[in-house]
């Protein structure tokens, strides 16, 4: 983009995605409108829901967590030049894992639950994007079109498995329930304040898995070859870098990741496997990875994002029967739109207001070059 | 099963095949002038509703078409500014559309109809009817081959003949007209017709409206000839199946139709399938039929059997001045 003169720092890390993301609640508001309701109503109590109380603060922080899974997810790939949009498939199998442990150990103690379902949430979440993974390295077929069709794949096989092999008796299409010695504490049970909400013990592995993702990409030489083969891979290959080797590798980190999910939402909250679970999640971290330029921090933000507009949704459905709360599924969607698609939107604007400015401005990085 | 039994799976097979055969060819045009696709799904799914709630409020059939076909269009352009204009992320903004897509058409539907993100059933006259071929019943006592006509060949709507029309009419556009020529090497090198003269981000404008008409009637086709109603995530899938077909198919027209008549039998059989016995096999679960278009579609991508080879271009934003 060489005609593209670069905007200061802040310009393009705050400013713009600030600007992306209030266009995108404009417009729902504008779509609040049209079916004859007050969009204000409609924004304040999708924010009072997320933020104004214990409990909404709670659901807002839990759903943030899935987020931060499956956002980071895609990110570790995409640091390797990997577009990993196979979350959604990763985290529906990495629940099997989860679930068949948690399950066989929910009469000994809780703490063996966490441990031993986070190990097999990951190990399967791993395997499963490890697979189109090794069809990109091995035999150069695009891991965006592998990724889509591992989705389906995983919705058909574990549509199998909950409905004709680990059902419970008597239940359709789900599991039984996590016996009580088995089940994750709640931070309920620690602090008053989150009563009522299913932030869980789990909560604290997204923390983890943030900072965890930081030092492997900027702290660890095999964060060091992530970056050069996603850069360069011409270059990579050169330095003697496997891009094999470290394309699996991401993809088993990345789908790890994802799969982190199923801990914290069918073994945390749900308790149980349930057709569907996942639920879009997968693809929301698409978004979140690309608001927040696949950095840790920035990844943090944008799943606290969407998490409140996840738990501010469900509470519009209380406050305001006549909005529907598939405005939050428009507004994530022009989200996704603006900060992901078409991010430069407001940069020639910027560039006029900031042209003065720009000769002290260290260069950008180009971002979002599209592939498949 | 007798051959009775086989022309109607074939022909419950032709129906099914139809919404994939439409949104093939529509990200036929969009993929070969290298963009690429993924919110295929997204614009059947704005158009279904939209054909279906126009259909209802106005009882014209044709009118829900129209609104089908601009709904999806207007979907594709958004996809065409995001990606040319503003060079962005292809997938994103697919992603995106289907999102957009699945919210819009419940919140509305939710909003105007209050029947739970469904619209209205529509009457028999505000659907495609079926048109009978010429003496169908009279020839359809002669077994076999009338009854192929009868049962296979006629009793479709409208919307059937016009995808299998579109079928040729699509391969002479690509490979028999100068903007097929100039579309196909849009995507392939972007930059000679560049040199030559021409405007790339013309050309792949007008391969995006192509799409987003034809995804428009893939869509009008499920809410209003084959259906009678707009229900939530009413294509459940039907696009990404549709994307996987195209990539089976090489990008190729009269492919696309075969395997989406494939992809057509595979559904189709699902239901006769559940419970039947193979000898060796056993029971076939019917989530394996299920999966098995996407399972091809690895099997066919990672090389094992022949090479799909995408255009050269795809999915990477053309940027004039380097």
């Amino acid at each position: 983009m060489s005609a593209r003169q670069p905007l200061p720092n802040w310009v393009t890390i705050v400013l713009m995605p600030a600007l992306n993301v209030l266009l995108a609640f404009i417009i729902g508001g504008l779509a609040v409108a049209m079916i004859g309701e007050n969009p204000l109503d409609a924004m304040w109590a999708l924010f009072y829901g997320a933020f104004g109380t214990g409990m909404g603060w709670g659901f807002t922080l839990h759903y943030a967590t899935n987020f931060i899974f499956t956002g980071l997810a895609v990110a570790v790939a995409y640091h390797a030049g990997m577009f990993n949009i196979g979350g959604e498939g990763q985290a529906y199998v990495a629940g099997l894992g989860a679930i068949v442990v948690a399950l066989w150990l929910d009469q000994t103690h809780w703490t063996l639950v966490l441990l031993g379902s986070t190990a097999a949430a990951m190990v399967m979440g791993a395997l499963w994007a490890i697979i189109p993974g090794w069809l990109q390295a091995k035999r150069g077929s695009h891991v965006v079109i592998t990724t889509i069709m591992f989705n389906f794949i995983a919705s058909a096989f574990m549509g199998y498995m909950l409905v004709q092999v680990i059902t419970a008796p008597g239940a359709n299409a789900e599991t039984r329930t996590i016996a009580e010695p088995g089940r994750l504490p709640l931070m309920s049970d620690w602090f008053d304040a989150f009563q009522y909400s299913p932030l869980n013990i789990t909560f604290f592995f997204g923390i983890l898995a943030l900072i965890f993702t930081y030092v492997l990409i900027w702290r660890t030489k095999l964060g060091y070859k992530i970056r050069t083969l996603g850069a360069n891979p011409e270059a990579a290959r050169y330095a003697g870098i496997s891009a094999v080797a470290v394309i699996i590798i991401a993809m088993a980190i990345s789908g790890a990741l994802a799969g982190l999910m199923a801990v914290n939402e069918a073994v945390g909250v749900q308790k149980r496997l349930v057709v569907g679970y996942v639920a879009g999640v997968g693809f929301v971290g698409i978004a979140v990875a690309f608001m927040g330029r696949s950095h840790p921090v920035g990844i943090a933000l944008a799943a606290l994002l969407f998490g409140a507009l996840y738990q501010g949704g469900q509470e519009l459905a209380f406050e305001l029967p006549a909005v529907p709360s598939e405005l939050v599924l428009i507004i994530q969607a022009l989200v996704i739109l603006f900060t992901g698609a078409m991010g430069e939107m407001f940069h020639p604007v910027l560039e006029r207001i900031f042209a003065k400015k720009i000769e002290a401005a260290p260069e950008e990085a180009t971002t979002s070059t599209g592939e498949a | 099963m007798d051959a009775t039994d086989i022309i109607l799976l074939l022909d419950s097979s032709v129906r099914l095949a139809v919404p994939l055969l439409l949104a093939c060819l529509a990200g036929l045009y969009s993929e070969r002038s290298g963009i690429v696709d993924i919110g295929l799904e997204g614009k059947m799914l704005g158009a279904a509703f939209a054909a279906a709630a126009t259909a209802a409020v106005t009882g014209n059939v044709w009118l829900g078409l129209l609104a089908a076909m601009a709904v999806s269009t207007f979907m594709s352009m958004i996809h065409a500014l995001a990606s040319i204009n503003f060079r962005g992320n292809q997938i994103i903004s697919g992603v995106a559309l289907n999102f957009l897509a699945a919210g819009f058409t419940v919140f509305l539907g939710h909003a105007w109809f209050r029947r739970g993100g469904t619209t209205p059933n529509l009457r028999p006259d505000e659907r495609f009817s079926t048109i009978d071929l010429p003496f169908a019943q009279e020839f359809g006592q002669v077994p076999i081959i009338g009854e192929i006509y009868e049962q296979l060949l006629s009793g479709h709507s409208i919307i059937v003949y016009f995808a299998f029309l579109a079928v040729p009419v699509t391969a002479f556009v690509l490979f028999r007209t100068r903007f097929g020529l100039r579309l196909r090497a849009v995507g392939e090198n972007p930059k000679a017709l560049d040199t030559a003269g021409m405007s790339v981000s013309l050309l792949r404008y007008q391969a995006l409206i192509i799409t987003g008409l034809l995804c428009g009637v893939a869509g009008a086709y499920l809410s209003t000839a084959q259906g009678a109603n707009f229900s939530e995530n009413m294509t459940s899938g039907r696009g990404f199946i549709a994307l996987a077909a195209l990539i089976f198919a090489k990008w190729r027209p009269w492919q696309a139709m075969w395997t989406c008549l494939l992809f057509g039998v595979l559904s189709a059989s699902q239901i006769r399938l559940q419970g039947v016995e193979f000898p060796m096999i056993g029971e076939v679960p019917v989530q394996f039929i299920q999966a098995l278009p996407y399972i091809l579609t690895v099997v066919l991508l990672a090389g094992f059997i022949g090479r799909a080879k995408a255009p050269k271009a795809i999915g990477q934003p053309y940027v004039k001045e380097r």
